[in-house]
């Protein structure tokens, strides 16, 4: 009864298997993040020189905007999102998602999401252009006319976001493999789980929020609108109860992938899985009462801020114990460094040193000078990039072989993650420095004295851009004429139920549930 | 072999000695190559450069330890060396004290952070209040009490910005008139926003407060030596977000007060402008620099505008109707746009010379003159 895939174009329109569903989700993130990779280029190319050479000032804060919007809505959450479709079944061994027409929808809607938001450059007005956090007043009263374009984009992406995180949890919560209690899931599956619980609670905080813009913008309301009695600030503290959890959003999956990288090369089990549980369920709940430091300088009242301050250094401490665990799991195993585990790897250092400037920008005293400055993308981009992108990179070189029954060329693979990893730290290392002498963050142009390390993160960030195309380079070349592999264990150390099925792995599996011990 | 060795001993040195050379360069170089926050010139700001330099230590210490054992176990328990993974996966001790101890740390950061956090929130007892207010793309400063209040722009012109002339030393961070304030006196800014969000930074004084519509935020700087301090806008306000520069200029006392007297004098002289008579050719010609100070960023240089974001003033609209709708929008801005309200921005004569040229430039030739007088009579009805 079994049957393969459906032939054409219909096998990718109307499935409801879960494999091919992440397929086109992990497809739909890389040409997302080729998007927004592109953008990038264009405001460092704009920054290789003081003075205005490429674009306007204009088109430069849509550029900002929409690299933003495309790499966290487009690349990286449906990345995640991609990698627990296939992922999650096979971890705990359902023979698909719980819900799979809504899965279907989940991710269909996403192409839609995302033309709406594109489509807006070529309009009237132009892109939106008030930064990835849209502050009002910028965004409504002042916003161009193409605000509406982006407000619908953002529900949109928001149901799909809410769809595919029921899905999750309905189906980690019914259909695990008997004997496979909670406290056996695999991390993966545990992070996602969490993940897709904060998805759930602030994913209509967002739609709120927008929804407030589109009344204050075309039904005459002033939710946000001092002048007629609204408050600007409400706006930053609704955003920010979403956008604060949203970054663990980004964050969990990727502990979630390195847990399982890390042990595999160095052939010794997880350390700490419970602590490594305990500590992702409480940075989850920390995420929910954290919000307010980003919002240091908005006038709060002394309480407030030093509540946020303490509440903020707090994540600090379950952070740290899934660090110590990570380095505890190589402690003493036996390691070797294929191309997964050099990211995984290099995603500890940098998640870390990212962890780092996040206690110093949790300072509040100290973020008076820090906010808004370089030193700030520094931070962020040391927790997205060497955090969420490195660990989906280390994921996809991870689950290829198993996902294509071929493998990718491995010296390709150490090549690309080397210039990605020295271009990333030419770029966005250079930004601390920019950002403590003073150079604040969406800005078109600068004075001369930030001339020197805006060229040198320009060089890196171009360096780090190539390496992503070798990457596709090396994946479409593991597809098409990759070395086929065949035993169900791609990697010595690899533990876990998806390893246990065929490679490639087949169209339907554990179509029959296995029995966990 | 000796010959060789000093060779490239000087090699590697001449660049060393040639900056020596002159202190003038080495400061410049360092300028550039700036890698940490300023110190700073307030009691604030050095407390806060303390309190970042004690984090980063603390972190810094951190990631040696943390990086060590890692690098070590890469080192040493690489399967190539013929490490045999050990099974272990629990240890209940080491895992309560790498959580006990970042906590116990944490809490003893949490104490000098809210010390100092106490000292960025103190206001009190300020000799001088200046009202910041933060305006689509320039600074309006107003000395509470004093009966002075002007805009400061940026001047760097154009040309520099777009690369058809070479760029000054102050590029980007120069303005039309500066922020003047008396050294060793607690001086209390009271931050606001006109339209959207700003953000008020001068590094060296260790005060940032967003400026935002329909809030007052304050902070104050007892600024401890006299000289020109530079800042920025730090919160995304549209296009002209890197184009709003801060410069405040700290005089001895004696030399602030000189200054506060001249500037009254000079603020008064432009009130008495209002009830004078111009000529038409004073006017458009008073109106061509102000308009294109004031006004040109928006509605372009050629009174064009930017189609479906700023409306064209060239043949159609306001500018070509009646005059009193002319005079109102000036004066009150347009709600809802990004046309701001003039009226408090500029001199009633600026605003007469402005409407005049409008009227009358780029083809336009309604022909009527407006009088300062017309609009402070405007302003008054209302």
């Amino acid at each position: 009864m079994a049957h393969g895939p459906a032939k054409g174009i219909g096998r990718w329109l109307f499935t409801t298997n879960h494999k091919d569903i992440g397929t086109m989700y992990l497809w739909f993130s890389f040409a997302m993040f080729l998007m927004g990779g592109f953008f990038a280029m264009v405001i460092r190319a704009e920054l290789f020189q003081p003075g205005m050479q490429i674009v306007k000032p204009e088109f430069f804060n849509q550029m900002t905007t929409m690299h933003g919007l495309v790499m966290v809505f487009g690349a990286i959450m449906p990345a995640f999102v991609g990698l627990a479709n296939w992922m999650i079944p096979l971890q705990i061994g359902a023979p698909d998602m719980a819900l799979p027409r809504m899965n279907n929808l989940s991710f269909w809607i996403l192409p839609f999401a995302f033309t709406l938001l594109t489509a807006t450059f070529f309009m009237e007005g132009g892109a939106p252009n008030f930064g990835w956090t849209f502050y009002a007043p910028l965004s409504t009263t002042y916003a161009p006319p193409t605000v509406n374009y982006f407000i619908f984009g953002v529900h949109l992406m928001g149901a799909s976001s809410i769809m595919g995180s029921i899905n999750i949890i309905a189906t980690v919560l019914n259909m695990r493999a008997p004997g496979m209690t909670l406290m056996k899931m695999p991390m993966f599956v545990w992070t996602w789980l969490i993940t897709a619980f904060l998805l759930i609670a602030v994913m209509p905080v967002l739609a709120g929020a927008v929804t407030m813009m589109l009344m204050d913008i075309n039904f005459g309301t002033s939710f946000f609108n001092a002048a007629g009695g609204g408050d600007p600030v409400l706006f930053q503290h609704v955003f920010w109860f979403f956008g604060h959890p949203e970054v663990y959003i980004i964050i969990l999956p990727a502990f979630g992938v390195i847990s399982h990288i890390i042990p595999t090369f160095s052939r010794k089990p997880l350390f700490g899985y419970s602590s490594m549980v305990y500590a992702t369920a409480s940075i989850a709940f920390l995420s929910f009462i954290v919000w307010a430091h980003h919002m240091f300088l908005v006038g709060m009242p002394i309480g407030g801020e030093l509540y946020f301050m303490y509440a903020t250094m707090l994540i600090a401490v379950p952070t740290a114990a899934k660090v110590f665990n990570w380095i505890s799991t190589m402690f003493r195993g036996s390691l070797t460094f294929e191309t997964p585990m050099l990211y995984a790897v290099a995603f500890v250092i940098l998640f870390t040193i990212g962890g780092f400037t996040g206690i110093m920008l949790a300072i509040a005293p100290a973020d008076v000078q820090y906010h808004d400055t370089y030193f700030v993308v520094a931070h962020f981009h040391y927790v997205m990039v060497a955090g969420a992108i490195f660990s989906s990179t280390a994921a996809v070189y991870y689950w290829l072989p198993k996902w294509t029954g071929k493998m990718y060329n491995e010296t390709m693979g150490k090549v690309q993650f080397w210039i990605s990893f020295i271009g990333f730290n030419i770029t966005f290392f250079p930004q601390h420095f920019i950002g403590l002498a003073g150079m604040p963050r969406r800005y078109s142009d600068y004075a001369l004295q930030f001339s020197d390390w805006n060229m040198i993160s320009s060089i890196g960030a171009f360096t780090y851009g190539a390496a992503q195309l070798l990457f596709l380079f090396n994946v479409v070349r593991t597809i098409r004429s990759g070395t086929p592999v065949s035993e169900p264990k791609t990697w010595e150390g690899a533990e876990g139920l998806e390893w246990t099925l065929p490679t490639p792995v087949p169209y339907h599996t554990f179509s029959t549930p296995p029995t966990i011990k | 072999m000796l010959r060789r060795a000093k060779m490239l001993f000087a090699l590697l040195f001449a660049p060393v000695i040639a900056l020596a050379i002159s202190g003038g360069a080495v400061a410049e170089e360092a300028k550039r190559w700036a890698t940490n926050m300023p110190r700073g010139v307030t009691s604030v700001s050095n407390s806060i450069y303390d309190i970042h330099m004690l984090v980063f230590w603390i972190v810094t210490a951190t990631g040696v330890l943390v990086f060590a054992v890692m690098f070590y176990s890469m080192y040493a328990h690489r399967k190539s060396r013929g490490a045999v993974a050990a099974n272990f996966h629990e240890n209940t001790t080491a895992e309560i004290v790498w959580t006990a101890v970042p906590a116990v740390i944490l809490i003893l950061l949490c104490i000098p952070a809210t010390t100092t956090m106490l000292d960025v929130y103190d206001t009190s007892e300020a000799e001088i209040d200046i009202k910041v207010t933060g305006l689509q793309w320039k600074w309006q400063y107003e000395y509470l009490g004093e009966d002075i209040k002007f805009l400061s722009e940026l001047t760097t012109p154009e040309s520099e910005i777009y690369n058809r002339a070479p760029k000054g030393q102050y590029y980007h961070e120069e303005v039309s008139e500066p922020l003047v304030i008396p050294v060793n006196t607690k001086v209390r800014f009271l931050i606001t926003g006109n339209d959207v969000i700003h953000s008020w930074w001068v590094p060296d004084f260790g005060v940032k407060r967003d400026a935002i519509p329909g809030f007052v935020n304050d902070a104050a700087a007892t600024v401890t030596k006299p000289g020109v301090y530079r800042g920025q806008c730090t919160e995304l306000c549209g296009k002209g977000h890197a184009f709003m520069p801060i410069v405040v200029n700290v005089l001895e006392k004696e030399e602030y007060k000189t200054w506060l007297a001249e500037k009254k004098v000079e603020q008064a002289a432009i009130r008495e402008l209002t009830n004078k008579t111009f000529t038409m050719d004073e006017l458009m010609e008073k109106g061509e620099v102000a308009y294109n100070r004031s006004c040109a960023g928006c509605h372009q240089v050629n009174g064009q505008g930017i189609p479906g974001i700023f409306p064209s003033l060239v043949g159609q609209g306001i500018a070509v109707g009646p005059v009193e709708a002319h005079i109102d929008i000036i004066v009150n801005g347009q709600a809802g746009t990004a046309m701001q309200a003039f009226g408090d921005q500029l001199s009633e004569l600026d605003q007469a010379a402005i409407i005049t040229y409008e009227r009358n430039a780029w083809g336009n030739d309604v022909g009527d003159i407006t009088q300062p007088i017309d609009v402070y009579n405007w302003k008054k009805g209302k």
